[in-house]
């Protein structure tokens, strides 16, 4: 019986040390944006952002289409937290909205080799208010 | 109604003075943001109708001052190592001499941003293009760092970065890898405003910048580039530069 115990908290030990387990399952900790709500559905973001994120890109770029909804420069004013001493986080840094999750799909991102990973100044960075990645899937409606 | 007659006389006469006071004041003095940039939708696409241009008079132009290259670097976020060779600029002061008078003149050479760009003409994957109001850019998403733009410009506009890049600015982004160049600070144009060495020329400079649309006849800009003789450097290569240079 001892021993099963002693399987059993081997297994569980990693993922609880890397991730919050929410409902059994691990889950990254993601910070909340400063609005009331995303520019869409989390669910959609979830799957979708890349791709309206690539589409903002191109318009903008070759059109100069500045429309805020899926503007890179936007997501990153609103996620971005800052630190005990009131300055900005990268939102790449470890931990923070872009990284966790990224990191937790495996997935590698490359936009802020060029972007800026903090907001513009003067445009002000949320304080951190981490919550469970769940409590955020909750149903919204869109714009 | 003598109220009314006193309002129009009152415009006449503000309306002609100003009028004299342009033309009185215009060869020594630029204005600026008059007539141009009426900022457009944000979802609204850059107009082909329009044409950016730059004017640059160089005899306002001193050798000393640097005041637009350092107004480019601070508003792109353009850092250097200290290597002069490789570190990105996309502005520059020359200064010319012409041996046989011994005058001298400083010139601001940036991307030229041509109607005819060599940089487009060579780009392998599309990268380099020109946008419907004539800024010529690079897409750094479609970049693959080859540099024959920089080698097929002929005015050696353009710069490479060569090294990873942190703390970029958020209305400029910059990577490793790719090639970049005067923008004609995009991200001003779009929202209205004019570049960043313009509005630094006119406030620690000597006024010798005039930013505006080639196309509109009311523009500031097209009203100079009429009433005075401006050149285009190497106009002789038929790129049709959007920037044009007096007293050069």
């Amino acid at each position: 019986m001892r021993a099963l115990v002693f399987i059993l908290a081997m297994m569980f030990l990693p993922s609880l040390a890397a991730a919050q387990v929410a409902g059994g399952v691990p889950s990254p900790s993601i910070t909340q944006g400063k609005g009331d709500k995303c520019v869409a559905d989390t669910d959609y973001m979830r799957r979708y952002h890349m791709r309206e994120l690539l589409h903002q890109r191109d318009e903008t770029m070759h059109e100069g289409i500045r429309a805020k909804r899926f503007s890179l420069k936007e997501c990153v004013a609103c996620h971005a937290t800052t630190d005990d001493g009131g300055k900005p986080v990268p939102i790449n840094a470890p931990g923070q909205f872009c990284a966790s999750c990224h990191k937790y799909a495996a997935v590698q991102i490359d936009c802020f080799q060029c972007h800026a990973t903090k907001p513009e100044d003067g445009k002000q960075a949320q304080s951190p208010s981490p919550f469970p990645m769940t409590a955020a899937a909750e149903p919204e409606t869109s714009q | 109604m003598s109220g009314n007659g006193f309002d129009m006389d009152r415009r006449r006469f503000l309306s002609a003075a100003a009028a004299a006071a342009g033309i009185t004041l215009a060869p020594g003095i630029t204005l600026y943001g008059i007539g141009h940039a009426d900022a457009r939708a944000l979802d609204e696409p850059a107009s082909g109708k329009v044409r950016w241009g730059l004017l640059i008079d160089v005899n306002q132009c001193t050798a000393d001052c640097d005041a637009c290259v350092s107004a480019c670097a601070e508003e792109n976020g353009l850092t250097g190592h200290g290597r002069p060779a490789t570190d990105a600029q996309w502005i520059r002061k020359v200064n010319v001499r012409d041996p046989k008078n011994g005058v001298e003149k400083s010139v601001p050479v940036m991307c030229q941003h041509c109607a005819e760009p060599p940089c487009v003409d060579v780009c392998p994957t599309g990268a380099s293009f020109k946008r419907a109001d004539g800024i010529v850019l690079v897409d750094k998403h479609i970049c693959i760092g080859c540099r024959y733009c920089m080698m097929a410009c002929p005015y050696k506009a353009r710069s490479f970065v060569h090294e990873d890049l942190t703390d970029q600015k958020p209305y400029a982004p910059r990577g490793k890898g790719t090639v970049e160049s005067c923008t004609f600070c995009v991200h001003r144009v779009d929202a209205g405003g004019m570049p960043a060495c313009v509005e630094a020329c006119d406030s620690e400079g000597n006024g010798a910048m005039t930013f505006g649309d080639l196309n509109d006849p009311d523009s500031e800009i097209s009203k100079r580039v009429a009433a005075y003789a401006t050149r285009q450097i190497r106009a002789d290569l038929g790129v049709d530069p959007g920037v044009r240079y007096q007293n050069l």
